[in-house]
């Protein structure tokens, strides 16, 4: 049953792949779509028998990779971690194929979109079902190279082609670490399984490694590694450049992968490999800081965006700094508490504004919306659902996630938890307030869309609002549902030995014995960043313009990403161009190509020519060289018979 | 004088060298060049015939230069009926001018 769960999707994959042409549009459609609800619905009792009936499940296809110790097999390891990512994928995916349907109507090749729609999740599922760091790895590489693809699906846009290359190579420096990271296992441990490196982590605790002089803690080393490839995949600071080019995609990719799924790898990774992680407590307190910040840094971009689309996609990059810095401090269900319920919100978030751009005829600057909710009510009502689930207001999922993550920060009662929980505060109030912003610019206020744009606004067809009707549904209940299992009194029995925490770090049992002021204050955050977005779109429209102007440099700085695409650009990008030229010039053209290819070319051209002088084309010229040829056989010929 | 072997074999070297040279020093015409290869072949033949009947007094020689009449019959045929073709084409037969070899 789980393997099929997993292996449906590429099934679906290829037949829409290779077969599109001949089963048509709505074929590829139908066959992805149905595959994909089927996996869903297996997935279903998968969850419900592995995470509530504390089962285990363990199946192993056939192996992968044989080679002296290092041993590497297919296989779907179910267990609790892998079955609630199982339930989420197939979940949001099998709702973004559904939403598809209609978002993707006008294109002109629907089967290779749902092809790679399909080969993404199956990807993910491979990732999530791992039992050894290597298939892990392939997934890894898998739903990067479908990211790719689907990044740069309108191939004839220059915009999509670069951002497509940017998040392929801002995520080969992250899965640099993450394959450093699992070589450094294998030289450690002799093994990538990981229920053996898991179980030998405790004795290995404290193997120092050397390096250029240097005495590192070993297992530190490897969990700093392994998380800069989940910085790469999940967006964080420093690595975090890709995510909002990656919008240059259709949106349904944009919510399934770089809001639902692919970006939250990362959490899963570092959760999956929490009983490393957890004997590495410096590698835990980078990644605490790194989310942290990201949590920060990314909601204060989000602050001044105006493309819808990217609001949201810095909304996702300051969501996933959450979920980092509730597994560094230890608090993996709450890290997985919040992935899940941001799978829901976060995917009804982009659908919606994907509805919304369908509705404008794919107008994405918020600048020119406005005054849309009695056009699209639908719509309006469903984003209202995924606001208030980001921003964390009482009793959608949000809420629950969030507040428990900042009570853990809180609770972790170190330095760095204390900076995570201030920063994460502080960015629960910008997220409040950037999410209502991008609510009244588009929905509110006056029209400032052109005429012919806004008369032609329209509700969105069924196809795409049932889906977003299901997440906002999930968006609603997921939080309330799943509090006792993911993190509350239950949560032991729940997530059993597929989370490791040491009583030492428990710092979701101290959030539970959080003072009330930590727990109330997410909310009021909330409410207060609505508060004043009320008061800064709705109430006195003017003062947004106010600020900017008197804040002209912060607003600059915040508008361009705090310069981060800038400083990339001159400290790495144009010193690669450059090298990249001067190999071109100097090393390929100058060196190779001059006395290799090419060299050698032009001696043959020149010896051909010296040889072909000696055709006159005479014929008594051929006949004369016949005769003394001929004379000089015959002379050979009779000195050899005289001797 | 009896007529011997050498006598046959001196006139077949004149001719043989008389066709050598009406390749090299003619300058004018294909023509000669075919008529002077023609000569080099009767050059042969004669030493064929003479060694079958004064040397081995057997037929096979002077069957052999049957043969050769007969190819060189046919090859001149064709060298004609070449050179007509590339006069057509081309409009002059002119050694000189007969150098679409070169290199």
């Amino acid at each position: 049953m789980e393997v099929a769960a997993v292996i449906l999707p590429l099934i679906g994959a290829v037949i829409a792949g290779l077969f599109g042409k001949f089963i048509g549009d709505r074929g590829a459609e139908l066959v992805t779509c149905s595959l994909m609800l089927l996996a869903t619905a297996l997935s279903v009792p998968v969850f419900i028998e592995v995470a509530l009936a504390g089962g285990q499940r363990h199946a192993e296809l056939f192996s992968f990779i044989v080679s002296g110790s290092l041993e590497a097999a297919w296989a779907v390891k179910i267990d609790t971690l892998s079955a609630v990512m199982l339930l989420v994928v197939n979940g949001v995916s099998a709702m973004v194929h559904v939403y598809s349907i209609g978002y993707m109507h006008h294109d002109r090749s629907i089967p290779r979109f749902f092809s790679f729609l399909s080969l993404f999740t199956f990807f993910m599922l491979m990732l999530v079902s791992a039992d050894n760091f290597v298939q892990m790895f392939f997934g890894w590489e898998g739903v990067g190279l479908a990211s790719y693809l689907l990044i740069g699906f309108w191939y004839d846009r220059a915009s999509a082609n670069a951002a497509a290359i940017k998040a392929f190579i801002v995520n080969r420096i992250g899965d640099f670490g993450f394959a450093l990271g699992i070589m450094g296992v294998f030289a450690l441990f002799d093994t990538v399984s990981f229920e053996i490196v898991f179980a030998a982590v405790p004795e290995k605790s404290g193997t120092l490694l050397e390096f250029l002089g240097l005495e590192l803690d070993a297992l530190t080393v490897l969990c700093i590694l392994l998380f800069i490839g989940a910085m790469g995949k999940s967006a964080q600071l420093l690595l975090h450049t890709w995510l909002p080019d990656a919008m240059e995609g259709p949106t349904p990719v944009s919510a399934l992968i770089h809001a639902a799924t692919m970006v939250t790898a990362g959490i899963f990774m570092v959760c999956r490999l929490s009983p490393m992680f957890e004997y590495a407590p410096d590698a835990l307190m980078l990644v605490t800081v790194v989310g942290a910040s990201t949590a920060f840094f990314a909601a204060t971009v989000g602050l001044v965006q105006n493309d819808i689309k990217r609001v949201i996609a810095y909304s996702t990059c300051s969501q996933l700094g959450y979920m980092f810095f509730a597994a560094g401090v230890s608090a993996y269900g709450a890290a997985m508490f919040h992935l899940m319920t941001h799978a829901f919100f976060k995917a009804l978030l982009f659908l919606g504004a994907g509805s919304v751009i369908h509705a404008m005829s794919d107008e994405q600057d918020m600048r020119r919306m406005g005054g849309l909710w009695r056009l699209i009510p639908w719509t309006y009502g469903l984003m209202w659902v995924g606001s208030l689930a980001l921003a964390g207001i009482w009793p959608f999922a949000g809420f629950y996630s969030k507040d428990v993550i900042l009570e853990a920060a809180w609770g972790a009662h170190s330095g760095v938890g204390s900076y995570a929980f201030i920063l994460g505060v502080a960015s629960a109030f910008m997220t409040a307030f950037y999410s209502w912003r991008l609510l009244f610019m588009t929905f509110h206020g006056k029209s400032r869309a052109d005429h012919h744009t806004f008369e032609h606004a329209h509700e969105s067809p069924w196809v795409m609002l049932a889906p977003l009707v299901v997440l906002a549904a999930g968006a609603v209940v997921a939080g309330w549902i799943a509090y006792d299992w993911f993190v509350g009194e239950g949560r032991e029995a729940f997530w059993r030995e597929s989370l490791l925490v040491l009583a030492a770090h428990d710092s979701l049992e101290a959030a539970h014995h959080a003072p009330v002021w930590v727990k109330v204050l997410p909310l009021v955050m909330g409410v207060g960043g609505i508060a004043l977005a009320y008061l800064m779109y709705i109430a006195v429209p003017t003062l947004p313009t106010r600020f900017a102007t008197a804040l002209r440099p912060l607003y600059l700085f915040l508008l361009n990403k705090w310069y981060f695409d800038e400083l990339y650009e001159f400290l790495f990008v144009r010193p690669a161009l450059r090298l990249g030229r001067l190999l071109w010039l100097g090393g390929d053209a100058g060196v190779i190509d001059r006395f290799g290819p090419d060299g050698i070319a032009a001696a043959s051209i020149r010896l051909a020519r010296r040889a072909s002088a000696l055709q006159t084309g005479y014929v008594y010229h051929y006949a004369f060289a016949m005769l003394i040829g001929v004379v000089v056989l015959i002379t050979w010929y009779l000195f050899l018979q005289a001797r | 004088m009896e007529i011997g072997l050498y006598h046959y074999l001196t006139v077949a070297a004149i001719l043989f060298t008389l066709g050598i040279f009406g390749i090299f020093v003619n300058r004018k015409n294909v023509i000669i060049i075919l008529m002077s290869v023609e000569l080099m072949l009767l050059a042969v033949n004669i030493n064929l015939v003479a060694f079958s009947t004064q040397l081995l007094g057997d037929l096979v020689g002077q069957i052999f230069a049957m043969f050769v009449l007969t190819v060189a019959a046919a090859e001149a045929a064709i060298g004609l009926a070449i050179l007509v073709v590339y006069f057509r084409n081309r409009g002059s037969i002119a050694v000189e001018d007969i150098n679409l070899m070169k290199g």
